[in-house]
């Protein structure tokens, strides 16, 4: 569906996007993980065929978006990071209104948007103006109108950031659904939880690069170890602390508010902890995650 | 991969013509008028209006002056109102052309979700300008029928043309103004072009007083500006005092403004949405 070798984006001086190598599968969910400014959305743009490549090569269904942008953005979903929503129309014009766009005839247009709003659960607000749905809602109809034209590939720049937690659930519902009936999913996310819940696979973005790629299973495997013991000492202790357990895992992250380290084993280093007569004000024990990758693959956290 | 087999000369693949790209924004623009023609009768009918009888007829009820130097109007209403609607033409294409297009880009981003699917950046400034460009004709059509019963209307056919050529100033101006709303980061720009380009147009192009009385130097000034090839165009067909070679070089001049102003409303909005 997607083939990228050496891609590259520029802005002048800046360069987004630093030669970056990634094939997407039809029928898989496939993920840009990372944090802010890592390069995920530029190379979403170039994707979605309104943002012209740099250098290198891309293609998508086969196409090159340098000539043929309309044929492949009429194949796509696109659900972009900020709304694109149009505030003027209702909730069922929003989604009529954009199919046409497709060339799709007036009537099939209908009978879509009154189907897609029964899918984001948003029936009752046909008639309601945008600006008075919630934000949940308004995501799930930006994720509505993006499937009016039965698109291959969908593609979702950060679809829940700014969501609450429940909000999240219902689209992350709303997604596996869509995955499970055959729809090719690109997710751009800095959300490690959701990648790990959405994702077949996924690559690692930092700084215009890609630094791993894999499974979520696979990456963690690769780049952390089962599980990780989570200390937390008096402010300002870890950076002193942290020499008196590393010998206890494989290796020992101090944050700025806790130690992590890292072990297949993490009862038993708590309990080691403990006989060296530390006092750690809190202790957890828990499974790696794709944020451990992340922290060993670029020494930083996603929240910086 | 397959190999490429199509004529060099074929448009890239998926490409709409321009009377697809056309109908395709239809039902958005005809929903946008629903809800926006309440408005646009207040300012597109009604204060023109006002014009009329304030500078036509009470104002120009002092103003007795000879046709020579009147272009050939019989009163000053009858030179007026040309004029008035000629440079109302340009005011509604010029004002359609700022705002909206600023907020279709920043504020609510209308064109990017637009062109996330087959519709390119031309589809979307045809489209925008086929509406203005509309709102532009509507207005001047409804306001030559309300000053047919005045009597200053010379031919029955010159009106006609005449409204063409209002429709032309406002192509010239629509494109044009949407070439440097796409460039503009800040809306401030507005007031600039309008304090010193709408006004000062308005003012001393021809409308509201023969150029000659400018001198000969300023007149000059005057000839060179785009809406005073549409005023002398408007008042030629609706005084039927038509100069052709002069008309022809008016309506040049605007249907050259319009291409080049649609070449340059096209690239800025590619500028500013392609990057």
């Amino acid at each position: 569906m997607i083939s990228a070798r050496g891609l590259r984006k520029s802005f002048g001086d800046f360069e987004a996007v630093k030669g970056i190598d990634v094939e997407v599968r039809k029928g898989e969910a496939f993920g840009f993980l990372g944090p802010n400014g890592a390069g995920k959305s530029s190379t979403m743009r170039m994707i979605a065929s309104v943002s012209p490549v740099t250098s290198g090569e891309l293609r998508i269904f086969g196409m090159d978006p340098a000539t043929d942008g309309p044929a492949i953005r009429g194949r796509l979903g696109v659900c972009p990071q900020e709304d694109t929503l149009d505030n003027e129309l209702n909730v069922f014009d929003n989604l009529y209104i954009y199919g046409r766009y497709f060339g799709i005839d007036r009537a099939t247009c209908r009978d879509r948007a009154t189907e897609l709003l029964e899918f984001a659960q948003i029936t009752e607000k046909a008639k309601s103006k945008v600006e008075d749905l919630s934000g949940g809602m308004k995501r799930r109809l930006t994720i509505a109108r993006s499937l009016i034209n039965n698109p291959d590939l969908l593609l979702l720049d950060e679809p829940t950031t700014g969501l609450d937690p429940q909000a999240r659930h219902v689209l992350w519902d709303q997604l596996f659904r869509l995955k499970q009936a055959g729809v090719t999913l690109v997710i751009t996310t800095h959300y490690m939880d959701e990648a790990e819940q959405l994702c077949d696979r996924l690559v690692v973005m930092d700084k215009g690069l890609i630094a791993a790629e894999g499974s979520p299973r696979e990456l963690i495997d690769a780049h952390s170890t089962r599980e990780v013991a989570e200390l937390r000492f008096g402010v300002g202790e870890h950076e002193g602390l942290a020499g008196k357990v590393e010998d206890l895992g494989e290796r020992v992250e101090v944050l700025p508010d806790r130690l992590l380290v890292y072990s297949d084993h993490g009862e038993e280093v708590v309990t080691a902890v403990l006989d060296r007569g530390l006092q750690p004000i809190a202790t957890l024990v828990r499974r790696s995650t794709l944020e451990d990758v992340f922290l060993r693959l670029t020494g930083r956290s996603l929240a910086d | 991969m397959a190999t490429d087999t199509s004529p060099v000369t074929s448009r890239p693949a998926g490409t709409l013509s321009a009377y697809e790209g056309f109908t395709r924004q239809y039902d958005y623009w005809l929903t946008v008028y629903k809800r926006t023609w309440r408005g646009g009768v207040v300012s597109s009918f009604a204060t023109p209006l006002f014009y009329v009888v304030a500078m036509g007829v009470l104002l120009g009820g002092f103003i007795d002056a000879d046709p020579e130097r009147l272009e050939g109007a019989a009163s000053y209403l009858a030179f007026v109102v040309p004029g008035l609607v000629a440079a109302h033409a340009m005011t509604i294409a010029v004002s359609e052309s700022t705002y909206p297009v600023m907020g279709a880009i920043k504020w609510h981003k209308t064109f990017y979700a637009q062109l996330a699917t087959p519709l390119a950046v031309r589809d979307l400034v045809n489209a925008f300008l086929g509406f203005v460009l509309f709102r532009v004709a509507s207005a001047c059509a409804v306001f030559m029928l309300v000053l047919a019963p005045f009597g200053v209307f010379e031919s029955w056919w010159g009106p006609f043309l005449a409204w063409v050529s209002q429709v032309l100033v406002g192509m010239a101006f629509a494109t044009l103004t949407f070439g440097y709303s796409a460039r503009l980061k800040s809306e401030e720009g507005f007031g600039v072009l309008f304090r010193l380009g709408v006004l000062p147009l308005t003012l001393f192009s021809g409308a509201f007083f023969p150029i000659t009385n400018l001198g000969p130097v300023l007149e000059w000034v005057a000839r060179l500006t785009p809406l005073w090839h549409g005023v002398s165009l408007s008042r030629m067909l609706c005084l039927d005092t038509v100069d052709w070679p002069l008309a022809a070089l008016n309506a040049g001049v605007l249907v050259v403004l319009s291409v080049v102003g649609w070449r340059w409303a096209v690239t800025g909005l590619e500028k500013r949405l392609e990057s």
